[in-house]
């Protein structure tokens, strides 16, 4: 749209056509080349069963719970890591809203785990965070445990490695909507008798609202495809077995791949509809810019 | 009524019985530095009540900080800040309750003009139908109750400015501080909204403290202006003094004494000094012990090409502006030194004329100007 006023203006077009709007066609290509075209062949090929009608597949994946299952299975994992990666990312964002070394140090620290990855993160946590691992073994000499805490293997190894690799995406995109909002508006709602807490909860939380929002829809898509920790730190038989799991083994245990597909537009769904509904929400909040004045 | 929901802190009292009676505001060698670098340093004034104070002065000069400190948005590194016989500096910014409009009005963009104006009142934890009640008296006194349900956001500027005054007054603080409010408008607009401030505090009678770096805005609106320069405090005087009697060069060539003479002492009779240069015989009122050489500060206005006598300042006309009723024109004196004039009658590059001025508005002062005729 911009590209289009911005070249009218400029009277390059010529009758009506604005050669401008050829900028747009390699990036659209990509679009379409990279997502749509896989999306919709996946589409149509979830409706293309090895055996029965249209619907075949999606009636197989709700009427077996071994399959169905999966989707409780993902959530019951995915939103507390959101949940707990937005809350704690949150208050540790806010304090370290001013620019200090504190604020850098912590930034760059935080994006190590991003740029590592999640399979050498988890390969990390199954040796510390094991039975024989430092963690539990520091717990021992401590005193505090008598037998070896399993962290590993089950639902707190995932759910520790999304916290660990979801955190700090997270806490940047958090403090940068932190970072985004005058802070004359703190001091201004204090010299009008605003305690910390109610600057927070009437100038701060209103106004990052709709960032946290995004942060939430982000880090819960992030977490709701998880993949390799569920695989390598999880129990894919049975606690983990998440719903990227489910897609797997149908396409590379079973080779169905038209069931594969019918269960990632399923994945898909569900996450779409979680995004939906906490972007409504953000509908409701004031979404201007969060700054004093006009400029 | 005022100000009761606000906490007390380590043993001072809270503001409520500073209210709206408190007698003087007083600053004690207020200090502040930043990394050693001293911004504003050993303020000492006092704030009668109902007083407008405006802090006067370039850029840099330390008036917001003094302000940040008064409101409690900075710290002191020395000094202190009394209300009465109360020492406030040590209370959060929240518990002094001062009212203060900021530069860009901070507004809350999320909220309506309405709960924009009430949000100190309801940080007071004032019963819901008093806030609406003495909001829309204050939207009234600001003419803006058409306004109340918009955000901030679609207003103009000069309307922004007023919810932010109403925001700060709502909660009859006892003092209002104000850093540069008028400094984001046009010149029409500021100029309009300069006589609504005026009004706003002969309404209220509310003490009030006005930063700016506009001489003509500290000269129109305050009672006393205290002139900043460099952290350190040069006059503290009501306006008319410090527009005719500035207390130093410094402070002059900030009031609009364009033209600075370094010029010798020819005589002194009582505290008249008759002083002379190149082409240059003036007699010009003392401020403070001329010695055999002096610094002479006169404004362009108050420096004529009409009228005749002896005494007065030759020059060659240099260049001539139009300025509607009269003429600003640019003259080199013998010396050549480059002086600004006015003259009712057009005058033409090359002349050769001579200059005059009033001797009770040529001002000698003892200290040689550092860039004098620049």
């Amino acid at each position: 749209m911009r590209a289009v006023a911005k070249g009218g203006a400029l009277g390059m077009g010529t009758a009506g056509i604005d050669r401008t709007v050829l900028l747009v066609v390699p990036g659209a290509l990509f679009v379409i080349l990279l997502f749509v075209y896989p999306f919709l062949y996946g589409l149509f090929l979830s409706f293309a069963p090895k055996q029965g009608d249209l619907l075949a597949n999606y009636t197989k994946f709700f009427s077996t719970p071994y399959l169905s299952e999966t989707i409780a299975t993902t959530l019951w994992i995915a939103l507390p890591a959101t949940l707990i990666n937005v809350g704690v990312a949150l208050p540790i964002a806010f304090r370290l809203r001013r620019s200090t070394s504190m604020q850098r140090i912590l930034t760059g620290l935080l994006v190590v785990p991003i740029t590592l990855g999640t399979v050498l993160v988890a390969e990390g946590l199954l040796t510390y965070l094991g039975p024989q691992g430092w963690f539990s073994r520091i717990l021992m000499a401590a005193g505090i445990v008598e037998t070896p805490v399993h962290l590993t293997h089950n639902y707190w190894g995932v759910l520790l490695s999304l916290v660990i690799t979801g955190f700090p995406f997270a806490f940047l995109l958090i403090l940068s909507y932190i970072t985004g909002i005058d802070p004359v508006l703190a001091q201004a709602a204090a010299t009008l008798g605003a305690s910390p807490a109610q600057r927070f909860r009437h100038v701060f939380l209103p106004l990052l609202a709709p960032g946290l929002a995004i942060a939430f829809c982000l880090a819960f898509v992030q977490a709701f495809s998880v993949f390799p920790s569920a695989v390598l730190l999880g129990a894919p038989a049975g606690p983990t077995r998440v719903i990227s799991i489910a897609a797997y083994q149908a396409a590379f245990e079973d080779y169905d791949y038209s069931m594969a597909s019918a269960i990632a537009m399923i994945m898909g769904a569900v996450q779409l509809a979680i995004v939906v509904v906490v972007l409504a929400m953000r509908g409701v909040s004031y979404r201007g810019p969060a700054g004093g004045a006009k400029g | 009524m005022l100000d009761t929901a606000t906490p007390a802190a380590g043993g001072v009292t809270a503001p409520r019985a500073a209210g709206t009676s408190f007698g003087e505001l007083r600053l004690d060698g207020v200090t502040r530095e930043f990394g050693g670098i001293v911004a504003l340093a050993g303020l000492t004034m006092t704030v009668g009540r109902g007083e407008f104070i405006t802090l006067l002065g370039p850029s840099g000069c330390g008036k917001s900080t003094a302000l940040n400190c008064i409101a409690g948005l900075l710290s002191l590194t020395a000094g202190s800040i009394w209300l009465d016989d109360r020492r406030i500096d040590v209370l959060r910014p929240e518990q002094r309750g001062f009212g203060m409009v900021f530069q860009n009005y901070a507004l809350f963009p999320h909220m309506s003009v309405r709960r924009n104006v009430g949000f100190g009142l309801a940080m007071r934890r004032t019963p819901r139908e008093e806030i609406r009640r003495r909001v829309d008296q204050v939207l009234d006194l600001v003419q803006l109750a058409a306004h109340a349900e918009k955000l901030p956001g679609q207003l103009s500027g000069g309307q922004q400015q007023r919810v932010a005054i109403a925001r700060a007054i709502v909660v009859q603080p006892p003092l209002v501080l104000m850093d540069e409010p008028l400094s984001n408008l046009d010149a029409k607009l500021r100029l309009e909204m300069r006589t609504e401030l005026k009004r706003i505090h002969r309404e209220l009678g509310r003490s009030t403290i006005y930063v700016t770096h506009d001489q003509d805005e500290a000269l129109s609106l305050a009672d006393r202006v205290v002139m900043l320069q460099e952290g350190h405090v040069q006059q503290i005087a009501a306006p008319e003094e410090i527009y005719a009697r500035p207390a130093n060069l410094d402070v002059a060539r900030f009031m609009g004494y364009r033209n600075l003479l370094a010029l010798d002492v020819v005589r002194r009779e009582g505290g008249w000094a008759v002083v002379g240069g190149p082409g240059i015989a003036l007699r010009g009122l003392c401020q403070g012990e001329v010695g055999r050489r002096a610094a002479v500060a006169i404004r362009p206005d108050d420096l004529t090409l009409d009228g005749g006598g002896e005494d007065g300042i030759a020059g060659r006309v240099e260049t001539v502006e139009y300025c509607g009723r009269d003429y600003l024109v640019d003259l080199v004196t013998e010396g050549g030194v480059t002086l600004h004039a006015r003259s009712l009658q057009r005058v033409a590059p090359g002349d050769v004329l001579r200059c005059h001025a009033d001797p009770e508005r040529v001002l000698v002062y003892p200290e040689a100007p550092g860039d004098a005729g620049a």
